[in-house]
């Protein structure tokens, strides 16, 4: 509100003042996820400064120089420290492409997510009987549906109508879409929940008999009372996200080897695995374990912190 | 429609609010697939009911403070939220000022929202734990007066927090920094911004400390005075009944049994029920050490007794009373009582 005057305490004192930051400040785990969890993220955000090379740029792959072992092994190159996939890609440098790609699909997957399920889940909490009926049983639908046979029909059939190519350069929209369609149920049914019991709240009550609009009162009443489940949810869809994706590459379904992500980094280095070229697997899977581990660390955190009651998603 | 919504006629003798055979029933039963039962070897559809307020008949007439007392689970909320529309009723109607309300849409009814507000029981559910008061208060002025300035609307929040007694100047904090008093003067304010004609106030002090709920009752009667507003007033304090109501509806078991003036209600109650009520009030001075004692439970308002709500537990009860459902007459003393034992004389 801009009319706002005399505010006894900023945004950011209260924020200073909060249980959130007192037991962040107590909980070690915390502290160490959330850092281990930026660099992460930083070093996929600023991954063309920081990479040594561009392994989408087919100029600067020497297919002589694949298979090379980091640094520590002998028989390395040190200007690949992190060693080089089959094509003699710099394998640092593609795991941080890599880790960029798996994190936009992973966000925005979440994003998509929870767009659709806080809206279906609020119509259906707030306007019950039919609309509720009909939401909650298109949910469990699609809930019987695996994620992954949902990805690997959509991703199929889009395959065989606009073939190879074109799923490439579409494959990261495709991906949140796909993920983000398959996943929605979840954030649906927590906000459902968290709507029903703020619904028998006499604070709704009064908005209805002040005449404000139901949209008005979904959005700008209810919602912002049903935030705390939806951020803890959004940690753990996250990880699942990025798993998802991850799953899908490693089947051939996800991120073409062009423009790898972390799973199809691993799946590409699987077929070398008993050819002694562990590195081409083992790097990027640790690095998707590290990433998925924080993740959820920082969601079982925040998840104590905000709603202790709230069942483990 | 909108001429009449807008400014209505001053007919003194029109109540303000009328309700005429007002009744709700609420479904325990499920949805269609839970009613489908098993009965004798066949699939029958079985639907039960709460009847939580049947056939209730009431007038408001302007400036009174009609207060509905009875035991809980008697129907008064249910009655509080049908008139404001949070509930559709099952059957009957309610009239504002004339027109009947009940079947209005959302969009046809703001322009009543603005002259019928009103105020909860619970102060600590009923300000939005995410908004400020200053944002709480001026939602409603900013609906209802779409063309109002920022700054007026912002002098109109610190006018009605002033004569509420709350500081204009704590507008910016949330409502879970201030006492259940405090919230419940919040309340009324965010009741009051809008400039109402008439308040439903379910049990408002009823959640509060009993040294807060005289400042927040005097309020209210200073508020009546300020700007002539009419009171439902829901509560099950008969004190607080004797102290602040003009009129008094008494309710049993979803039917109002008696209506009197408040002084003629305590001082010569008629209907039976109301005996056994006025005669459980605890008294410094008891001179009337004979309580009269009900015998039984208030049956259940799933299955509702025959004729009168009451007769299962009234001493004057006949045959007629099983039978026929007593309808409220007009007594020589200003009230109306639903009773057939007074209408026949048996009893005073």
């Amino acid at each position: 509100m801009t009319t706002l005057t005399n505010r006894p305490t900023s945004r950011w004192e209260r924020f200073r003042d909060s249980y959130l930051l007192y037991s962040f400040k107590r909980d070690l785990i915390a502290q160490v996820s959330l850092l281990v969890f930026i660099v992460l993220v930083a070093a996929a955000v600023l991954a063309p400064w920081l990479a040594p090379m561009d392994p989408y740029d087919l100029t600067q792959i020497d297919i002589l120089a694949s298979e090379l072992p980091p640094f520590w092994v002998d028989g390395s190159d040190p200007t690949y420290l992190m060693g080089t996939d089959a094509q003699g890609r710099d394998l640092l440098s593609t795991i941080l492409y890599g880790a960029r790609v798996s994190l936009i699909i992973g966000f925005g997957a979440v994003a998509m997510q929870a767009a659709l399920g806080v809206c279906f889940g609020l119509l259906a909490g707030y306007l019950g009987g039919r609309v509720d009926a009909f939401l909650m049983r298109l949910a469990d639908i699609q809930l019987s549906f695996s994620t992954l046979m949902v990805a690997i029909v959509v991703g199929a059939l889009f395959k065989a109508i606009f073939g190879g190519g074109t799923f490439s350069d579409y494959a990261v929209p495709l991906l949140v879409l796909i993920i983000g369609l398959a996943e929605w149920p979840q954030y649906a049914r927590t906000v459902r929940a968290s709507v029903l019991a703020e619904k028998g709240k006499e604070y709704v009550d009064a908005a209805r008999v002040m005449g404000l609009p139901s949209r008005r009162i979904m959005f700008r009443h209810i919602l912002p009372n049903t935030l705390s489940p939806i951020f803890v949810i959004s940690t753990v869809q996250v990880a699942n996200a990025i798993i998802s994706e991850a799953a899908l590459s490693f089947l051939g379904l996800g991120m073409p080897e062009t423009q790898p992500s972390l799973g199809s980094l691993i799946k590409s280095g699987f077929d070398y695995l008993q050819s002694g070229s562990w590195w081409i697997t083992l790097i990027p899977g640790l690095v998707l374990v590290i990433l998925v581990l924080v993740i959820n660390l920082l969601g079982d955190w925040l998840r104590d912190v905000l709603n202790p009651r709230l069942y483990k998603g | 429609m909108n001429s009449t919504a807008t400014s209505p006629a001053p007919d003194a003798t029109q109540p303000l609010l009328a309700l005429r055979g007002l009744e709700k029933r609420f479904s325990l039963s499920g949805d269609f697939l839970e009613q489908l039962q098993f009965k004798g070897g066949k699939l029958v559809r079985h639907q039960e009911h709460v009847h939580a307020i049947n056939g209730v008949d009431l007038d408001i007439q302007r400036g009174e403070a009609l207060c509905v007392v009875g035991e809980s689970g008697c129907g008064k909320s249910t009655v509080a939220r049908t008139v404001m529309g949070l509930i559709t009723p099952s059957a009957g109607e309610v009239h504002y000022a004339g027109q009947r309300i009940d079947d209005l849409s959302t969009r046809q009814l703001l322009p009543y929202r603005r002259r019928m507000q009103m105020i909860f029981q619970n102060p600590y559910a009923s300000l939005n734990p995410r908004m400020t008061i200053q944002q709480t208060l001026e939602e409603p002025i900013r609906l209802h007066h779409p063309d109002w300035t920022a700054q007026r609307i912002k002098d109109k929040v610190g006018d009605v927090m002033q004569s509420v007694g709350i500081d204009p100047d704590w507008g910016a904090r949330y409502g879970h920094e201030f006492s259940g008093g405090q919230r419940q003067r919040i309340a009324i304010a965010r009741a009051l911004a809008v400039d109402p004609e008439f308040i439903v106030a379910d049990e408002p002090i009823s959640a509060l400390d009993v040294s807060i709920q005289a400042q927040v009752l005097n309020l209210l009667m200073e508020a009546q005075q300020r700007h002539n507003l009419t009171y439902l007033f829901i509560t099950h304090d008969l004190a607080v009944v004797e102290h602040f109501g003009t009129r008094v509806a008494v309710m049993y078991l979803g039917r109002v049994c008696e209506v009197a003036p408040t002084a003629t209600l305590f001082a010569r109650p008629r209907h039976p029920y109301t005996q056994a009520l006025m005669s459980a009030i605890p008294r410094l001075e008891d001179d009337r050490p004979q309580h009269i004692r009900l015998e039984g439970e208030v049956p259940t308002p799933v299955h509702l007794p025959s004729g009168c709500v009451f007769h299962g537990r009234c001493p004057h009860a006949e045959r007629r009373c099983r039978e026929e459902v007593p309808t409220l007459i007009a007594t020589d003393d200003g009230g109306q009582v639903a009773c057939h034992a007074v209408e026949e004389g048996r009893i005073g």
